[in-house]
């Protein structure tokens, strides 16, 4: 009887770079500077990493398909080296598959890592392309990611009828303070403080977002190496060990986008990912129980509604727990600690290994002062790829004992 | 009995007021102040004469069994394709069988009752029941043309058969002439046309009488039995003169809709026609004339029939449902006359597939999805497995067409990254009444109308236009309702 991921594998080491326009370096140069720190982190040699899986999303202005590019660029010695992609939860899918080769005990020392290069475009935004397939332009709406994110907060103000003003300012508060939490991060890609009047006096987006409400369009990588906690133990004798205490991934089934039973205002896969994710890591309660989170904010109306579906907020009142700073670095639950997508910037495929990143960092208590969270003995990360109507989210609780 | 056995028409929401055309570009030809009165009907960015022609097939097949049609021709001078079948895209918009006839008929402006006489001849020949006439144009005037003042967008369709029939088929006479007083070439963009007084004086007053006049002696009727004449001819003093020489009394003249649509080309009389009829009473006579390398001249009695109303809206709804367009400038970005800057993310080729296409067709082109025979759940885009979760029935499907439902709006933004013709592109989840539910694209109303619950109905509509391999692709989008006063 299969019995979860909860305690059977360690993250060793893991390494991010900084995050954002990063015109002076390549996809390669990314892999390279995140892995080196990771590696320096787990205290291995490159030749002890028996697999890996490399996470990247855009194919099409990014790396290329497959997986030799990360193999040919660390020079990994003729290892297993697989590919995943599945939307924005991409890197939590390698860092998935790495921890499931581990547990499964096949391998004993694997590399999760995660690299996106989106500023070769020349144009702002996420790159258009044929995501969707190729007959998706027949059919499709004209839309970009601000757009799908924003039907959200329509679907919302008209599920629980209250005026889209009042969203306006919770979604503010939102942005507001991921802005002050990236502001004093190092590696974070937007690191200025911006109000909440900012944000709502912003150029509008895609109705009802402004830009303020929109997250950092950013290249970046991210990785960890994982083993058993016994072999990690073994390596760090006097180190606090950071175990896996749950993955959980949900996707679509069409409901959602087919069968008329789904309001717009929710992620059902967050819901249901949640759940199992808590029951695995034994979580009777998220809103006592978890030491802070790393949601999937690629927009502040994204964020907003996540609450709930996390079970931290109740349905319909995340207003009420985030305008009252329940969710700031100071807060009861903080969330984006790190900046999140919004500030520490979102290169898809390596956002899922970052947010992972942004909790390890906090549990080992690697952080300065000013960025400390109080009592951090484990985090969730929460990892959400697609459109509301049409997605994947994957959820991940790490934490020491 | 055989002839018109219901119509519909179809008109443009976008009226272009004709003093913003001077204002925009009357210093390059002071002279067209002349012209600048009333206003014009204006294509959407998404629309074409294709795309009018479906709209205008759907209202006249408004309260018909569309399982009954049998054919579809469609006459215009600006369709979008020369080789793939234009009526036979049409013919899939409107949801019909595939073993039906269809052709497209074009040239001269007079396509339009030529296409009209081939239906009816063709059930006169009783190796077909009915057909379906759809007559739509998109013709483009360049800037600081008279035809750029003159020309409107509109569409007209007739269910032509032996059943029901609204307006009895009489008898036509035709004339066909070389006589180019406006052509395009193979690859043209614009109209171009020779001198107006010798179109005026040379082509309307001798045509239309001779074609006129040859009706009236072929069927031995005076002018004055004739409730309505519809004849084209924008030139105001050449209709006066017409008027007269014809015996045409004021009354008798069906008002061209200059001032609110333009002369819209191969549909034009019909358009006209589709007008009259809205007006018209058991008995009346109707006299149709059409103009354009000669003309046919067409003669219909209007029936009991006409009093029983089908809930079209014709011409004269469409013409109330109707937006100012506010900028000239839009119409000539719209129509790639100003090469406007789109942005980087316009630039993205995606090209179409044709076989995909070809397999995706019931869903593309006529808005099919499926509906479960174990559940009855509606689902669109058309599914193998049912998505009721409580069912998952596989291969039960019979088809269902969501072209004609209503739905609402349950979510929408209006997207200013997007690159669009119209920014910001407004999109948002809608719900089938009765079940179903899809993203679609909202077109025909301004972001500040937008509210959810809103009530939507279906519209076909150009998605896209490949430049690099000239290909139109249509799919649906979703146009509020609006109560038209």
């Amino acid at each position: 009887m299969a019995d979860g991921i909860k305690d059977k594998v360690a993250i060793l080491g893991m390494g991010c770079t900084r995050f954002g326009e990063r015109w002076e370096s390549g996809a390669e140069d990314l892999m390279v500077e995140s892995f080196m720190e990771c590696l320096e982190d787990a205290g291995i040699e490159k030749k002890e990493i028996q697999a890996a899986y490399l996470g990247s999303h855009f194919i099409d202005v990014n790396i290329g398909r497959g997986a030799t590019p990360l193999s040919t660029t660390l020079h990994l010695p003729y290892i297993p080296v697989t590919r995943t992609e599945n939307f924005c939860a991409t890197a939590t899918e390698a860092f998935r598959a790495a921890c499931y080769s581990v547990a499964a005990g096949v391998y004993d020392i694997v590399l999760a890592l995660g690299v996106e290069k989106l500023k070769d475009t020349g144009y702002g935004g996420l790159p258009g392309g044929v995501g969707g397939g190729v007959n998706a332009h027949m059919v499709g709406f004209n839309g970009t990611a601000p757009g799908m994110f924003a039907l959200l907060a329509t679907a919302y103000a008209r599920k629980w009828g209250i005026p889209m003003e009042k969203v306006k300012d919770a979604i503010a508060h939102v942005s507001a303070k991921s802005h002050a939490n990236g502001a004093i991060n190092p590696k974070a890609h937007l690191r200025r403080v911006i109000s909440e009047e900012q944000i709502k006096a912003a150029p509008m987006i895609a109705y009802p977002l402004g830009l303020f409400d929109c997250c950092g369009v950013s290249d970046g990588s991210a990785c960890a190496i994982v083993t058993t906690p016994e072999i990690a133990k073994s390596l760090k004798p006097n180190e606090d060990i950071v175990k896996v205490k749950a993955l959980a991934i949900s996707l679509s089934s069409g409901e959602e986008s087919t069968y008329n039973n789904w309001d717009g205002s929710y992620f059902a896969t967050t819901r249901i990912a949640a759940a199992k994710a808590y029951e695995e890591a034994g979580i009777k309660n998220a809103r006592e129980e978890l030491s802070m989170m790393e949601v999937h904010d690629c927009f502040s109306i994204t964020e907003f509604v996540t609450m709930e579906d996390l079970q931290i907020s109740p349905k319909g009142g995340a207003y009420e727990d985030v305008m009252s700073g329940f969710y700031d670095l100071d807060g009861t639950v903080p969330c984006q600690v790190d900046g999140g997508l919004k500030c520490y910037g979102h290169p898809i495929g390596a956002s899922g290994l970052r947010m992972i990143y942004a909790m390890y960092e906090q549990i080992l208590d690697r952080v300065p002062e000013e960025r400390k969270v109080k009592n951090a003995r484990s985090g969730l990360t929460h990892n959400l790829g697609g459109s509301p109507s049409q997605n994947v989210a994957a959820i991940s609780i790490i934490g020491k004992d | 009995m055989i002839g018109i056995c219901s119509y519909g028409g179809y008109v443009p929401r976008y009226r272009l007021n004709r003093g913003l055309i001077f204002a925009g570009i009357g210093w390059m030809n002071a002279a067209s102040i002349a012209l600048a009165r009333g206003e014009k009907a204006v294509a959407n960015f998404d629309e074409d004469s294709l795309t009018l022609a479906v709209a205008a097939g759907i209202d006249a097949l408004t309260g018909i069994d569309r399982e009954k049609v049998e054919g579809v021709y469609f006459a215009s001078t600006t369709m979008p394709y020369k080789e793939r079948l234009n009526a036979g895209i049409i013919t899939g918009a409107l949801g019909l069988d595939e073993h039906v006839r269809s052709a497209d008929f074009s040239g001269g402006l007079k396509a339009g009752t030529t296409a009209l006489l081939s239906a009816i001849e063709s059930v006169e020949s009783k190796r077909i029941n009915n057909l379906l006439v759809t007559v739509s144009d998109c013709r483009l005037g360049k800037p600081a043309s008279s035809q750029e003042m003159l020309f409107g967008d509109a569409a007209v369709a007739f269910l032509v058969g032996d059943e029901n029939v609204i307006a009895e088929f009489k008898d036509s006479y035709s004339v066909t002439i070389d006589f180019s007083d406006h052509f395009r070439g193979a690859s043209a963009k614009y109209d171009r046309q020779w001198e107006d007084r010798w179109i005026r004086d040379l082509g309307f007053a001798q045509f239309i009488p001779a074609a006129v006049n040859g009706l009236l002696e072929k069927t031995d009727l005076a002018m004055s039995v004739f409730a309505k004449v519809v004849y084209p001819c924008h030139y105001p003093a050449a209709r006066k003169k017409l008027n007269k020489v014809l015996g045409i009394a004021p009354e008798q003249e069906q008002n061209n809709l200059q001032a609110e649509i333009g002369e819209s080309g191969t549909p034009h009389s019909l358009v006209m026609l589709a007008a009259a009829l809205e007006e018209a009473k058991p008995g009346d006579k109707i006299l149709v004339v059409s103009y354009g390398s000669g003309c046919d001249a067409l003669c219909f009695e209007v029936t009991e029939n006409i009093n029983k109303k089908n809930g079209a809206k014709g011409i004269s709804g469409s013409l109330a449902n109707k937006a100012e367009l506010d900028n000239y400038t839009k119409l000539l970005v719209w129509r790639d006359i100003l090469p406007a800057d789109f942005g980087l993310r316009m630039e993205e080729d995606q090209w179409t597939r044709f076989s995909s296409l070809y397999r995706m067709r019931k869903f593309i082109l006529g808005l099919w999805g499926t509906k479960c025979k174990e559940c009855g759940t509606p689902q669109i885009p058309p599914q193998r497995i049912c998505v009721n979760p409580d069912c998952g029935a596989v291969g039960k499907m019979d088809p269902i067409r969501f072209s004609d439902k209503v739905g609402h709006v349950t979510s929408y933004t209006g997207d200013n990254l997007a690159a669009s013709y119209d920014p910001p592109s407004i999109y948002g989840q809608i719900e089938f009444e009765g079940g179903g539910r899809f993203m679609f694209d909202i077109t025909d109303c301004s972001f500040d109308d937008m509210s959810t619950d809103m009530a939507v109905s279906m519209s076909f509509r150009r998605k896209y236009y490949d430049e690099k391999r000239d290909l139109s692709g249509y799919f649906w989008k979703a146009v509020p309702v609006k109560e038209v006063k």
